[in-house]
């Protein structure tokens, strides 16, 4: 989004209920500033991220995705976040065939007391994006073109 | 319900000048009616107020609202306050979602108004987007078991045991040393009152050992907690004590035959002695002995067995395995308390280096009659009575390279070896202090009297306990240095003896227990209560307490207190007899269900069966934990987790991702 001629990213957050959706309350209460960027959205566990949700938020337009779970060997589900961890690994390979930066989509740990490193992480990822520039994936699309809708139809 | 028939009413609440100080809400609010669907949208000063629940109950019944949004705290905050109101109104209560533009951004943005107001305008999108695709959802009542388990058996733990066995439940008291007590059965005199430790805490110690409410598990561990409030499996190690206790009568010809002495470094802190069989301190509950294999003659060489040869009853065993038991308990109370910083950590200090350092229990073990000293106050030698007494306060504590927590107990134990130095020898004492923190009731008179008692008071932090001398005076002595800095001068105090108020820290295993009952830990390692001030004893699971030191640093009447906190919580929670589960649940569509069988595998809690009758997959919601690895998993799709639907995720991003800066925000034109 430019205002100004600055550009301030959107960052899409998914914070897991226990760990970093606590952070960031944290964060709240003990008033730690951190960028107006992150929008966030509460899931109970990092590993109920359907990898579907990352692209979707970046084709409606997100600069950038956090995903932030309990650190591991701490899940409040045992494991969740290592499923987590292995779903973004297969989804970071999807990503960079699509040609997205890897500091676009960022998966961080944070514990329910580690507020300051919730706020941290969110300015360190504000700068990073913003030092990208705007991702604007869906624009770049090319099937916006009628004929593919059109060839689709056909094979239908 | 077709979509246009949905009729959404969204608030926004000042929360007095915590919202409405940063973020526009009126704005907010307005803007708000330009998302789909919504028919209502107020700013209100305090919507968790009466008024403003009420607000929500009234808008339902005159605009035939059918969902709810509520822009405000965190969910962690308010959500059931408003799931209540709504409920009141006549909708199902998850018909309702929660915007937290307080915790998330009135609060982290202050400087940055149009962001957090921006922010909060997302927020609210995200929320009427998801809130069209809410279900009514009914929550699972489960019968809540009676019976309690209690962990740790030191003075929280007991008190709450013996509170939920009063009110007539079982309890299983779980406790991993051969008797329980903890540490306060290791003191002498407790602050400010000087009361016998032991006097006020045996008998209680005895009633728990002796009640018929009451199941000790002693020298045991909790190894694996599963299922759910209400219907918790516990399994607990009981430790071969190698003693039978129905057979033992705990006369003591086993531990006075034993061969073999061994230093006790647990109940005298290193100070005294035990045998190979042993029970920790004469008053233990149970009064039973158990044989420590690691020290045993009999284990190390095949010879000896003397303790069995002279047991009257034949109640040594040195076959017994370790026992394997299952609890089922509703409710469980976590009160595993606290370890003692080791000084080692600070070699300027010298401990370990120069004999006469102590630490704070040593000292107290010195101190107590049932002692190793008989309650002398003697160096180390075991003889000589010192003649001045240096006590360094907050070792390990307030100071960022060990522990950045205040252990809230030491300077009233300090005062209380003060006193107890003046009153049984000549010596002069001399504190070292940053700063004396006497809060509770009668602390500050106690310290008035310590005052006039004669003892010296330096504030300053020791930089170092050290025999290299500068003076005649200094020669055979331990010289605590310290920058004195009400005088702004530096102090070389030669003293005989020195105490170090070693700090309270979490158990080593904090994190590991925390890890086992569902709780965390916070900065300081410390369990991690539900809410610092207005729920201190619950924690993030549901049926899950804590009480006692294992939360913070506390003395004993705080620790006493919050073992009858939690006991009251659990025993409010049996007394309902049922509790509603949050239905957040996985249910699988078993006519798209493939059979892959992928999820079977992925349930962290064995939740998901596969029935080979109908080749499908099957979660067992009472099982189910709702954490949505399974239907994020599932390569079909046909997982549903409720309250966390993939249509409603989807909507959520779709709304989250609202252009803020135009007024009709119809973002999600293509509803999923």
């Amino acid at each position: 989004m430019s205002e100004n001629g600055t550009f301030k990213p959107v960052i899409v957050g998914f914070l897991c209920n226990w760990c970093s959706y606590r952070a960031a309350d944290l964060a709240g209460t003990s008033r730690m500033g951190y960028p107006a960027t992150l929008r966030d959205i509460r899931i109970m566990c990092t590993g109920r991220l359907d990898p579907t949700f990352v692209l979707r938020a970046l084709e409606k337009g997100a600069d950038g995705v956090l995903i932030m779970g309990c650190h591991p060997g701490q899940c409040h589900y045992q494991e969740g976040n290592y499923k987590a961890i292995r779903r973004f690994a297969l989804l970071k390979r999807t990503l960079r065939q699509f040609g997205i930066e890897e500091e676009r989509v960022q998966l961080h740990w944070a514990s329910a007391a580690e507020g300051v490193e919730f706020a941290k992480t969110v300015a360190k990822m504000t700068e990073e994006i913003t030092a990208l520039g705007p991702l604007e994936w869906s624009r770049n699309w090319p099937n916006e073109d009628p004929h593919i809708y059109a060839e689709e139809a056909a094979h239908e | 319900m077709s979509e246009n028939e949905k009729r959404v009413g969204v608030y926004v609440c000042h929360c007095g000048h915590n919202i409405a100080g940063t973020v526009d809400v009126e704005h907010v609010a307005e803007w708000a009616y330009n998302l789909p669907n919504v028919i209502i949208s107020r700013d209100n000063k305090f919507m968790c107020a009466s008024t403003g629940q009420e607000q929500i109950e009234e808008d339902v019944k005159e605009f035939n609202l059918t969902h709810v949004v509520v822009a405000s705290c965190s969910p962690h905050m308010h959500e059931k306050t408003f799931r209540n109101a709504v409920e009141r109104s006549g909708l199902n209560p998850y018909l309702f979602e929660m915007a937290n533009i307080r915790e998330h951004a009135s609060w982290v943005h202050p400087d940055d108004q149009d962001g957090a107001t921006s922010k909060a305008k997302a927020l609210v999108s995200a929320a009427v987007h998801r809130v069209l695709h809410h279900e009514e959802l009914t929550p699972m009542q489960v019968e809540i078991r009676p019976e309690v388990l209690i962990v740790g058996g030191g003075v929280a733990g007991i008190q709450a045991a013996l509170e939920v066995a009063e009110a007539g439940h079982h309890v299983y008291l779980v406790e991993r040393e051969p008797s329980i007590g903890g540490h306060m059965a290791q003191l002498d005199k407790t602050f400010p009152t000087l009361d016998c430790s032991a006097c006020i805490l045996t008998p209680k110690m005895f009633d728990a050992g002796s009640h018929p409410n009451i199941t000790l598990l002693t020298y045991a561990e909790v190894e694996q907690v599963d299922g759910y409030v209400g219907n918790f499996t516990v399994r607990v190690r009981k430790k071969a004590k190698m003693v039978h206790e129905d057979l033992c009568t705990g006369c003591g010809t086993c531990w006075e035959k034993c061969p073999k002495k061994v230093i006790d470094t647990v109940f005298e802190s290193g100070l005294g002695y035990r045998k190979a069989i042993y029970r920790p301190f004469p008053q233990a509950v149970p009064k039973y002995p158990v044989i420590d294999v690691e020290t045993c003659i009999y284990y190390d060489t095949g010879k000896c067995r003397a303790c069995e040869k002279f047991c009257p009853t034949d109640a040594i065993d040195f076959e017994m395995q370790d026992e394997i038991v299952n609890l089922e308990v509703g409710n469980i109370i976590v009160a595993t308390g606290y370890d003692l910083f080791d000084p080692r950590r600070i070699p300027q200090y010298g401990y370990g280096r120069h004999e006469n350092v102590f630490t704070s229990m040593e000292f107290e073990r010195l101190v107590n009659a049932a002692g190793p000293s008989d309650g002398r106050v003697v160096l180390r030698d075991g003889e000589t009575t010192p003649q001045s007494v240096a006590i360094i306060h907050c070792v390990g504590s307030r100071d960022k390279n060990y522990n950045g927590h205040c252990s809230a107990i030491c300077c009233m134990y300090s005062l209380k070896f003060a006193h107890l130095v003046k009153e049984r020898t000549e010596a002069e004492v001399y504190n070292f202090y940053i700063d004396m923190r006497t809060i509770a009731k009668g602390y500050e008179e106690f310290y008035d009297r310590v005052l006039e008692e004669g003892a010296h008071f330096i504030r300053g932090k020791v930089s170092e306990i050290t025999d290299a001398t500068h003076a005649s005076e200094e020669e055979g002595k331990l010289v605590v240095v310290a920058e004195d800095t009400l005088i702004g001068k530096q102090r070389r105090v030669p003293v005989d003896m020195v105490i170090l108020a070693v700090a309270m820290e979490p158990r080593a295993d904090a994190e590991e227990v925390a890890h086992r009952f569902g709780i965390g830990c916070g900065d300081t390692g410390f369990f991690t209560e539900r809410h610092p001030k207005l729920d201190p004893v619950a924690t993030v699971t549901e049926g899950v307490y804590i009480a006692g030191a294992c939360q913070g640093p506390k003395d004993i009447p705080d620790a006493v207190a919050q073992g009858s906190a939690a006991a009251a919580r659990v025993l409010s929670v049996i007394s309902q007899r049922e509790v509603a589960l949050e239905p957040v649940r996985a249910t699988i569509d078993e006519e798209h269900c493939s059979g892959c069988r992928i999820c079977n595998t992925m349930c962290p809690y064995h939740a998901i069966d596969f029935i080979e009758a109908d080749s499908v997959s099957r979660v067992n919601p009472a099982l189910c934990k709702g954490c949505g690895t399974c239907v994020a998993a599932c390569p079909s799709q046909v997982i549903s987790g409720a309250h966390f639907t993939f249509d409603q995720l989807i909507a959520e991003i779709d709304g989250i991702m609202v252009d803020v800066n135009i007024d009709e925000p119809l973002v999600a034109a293509e509803m999923v």
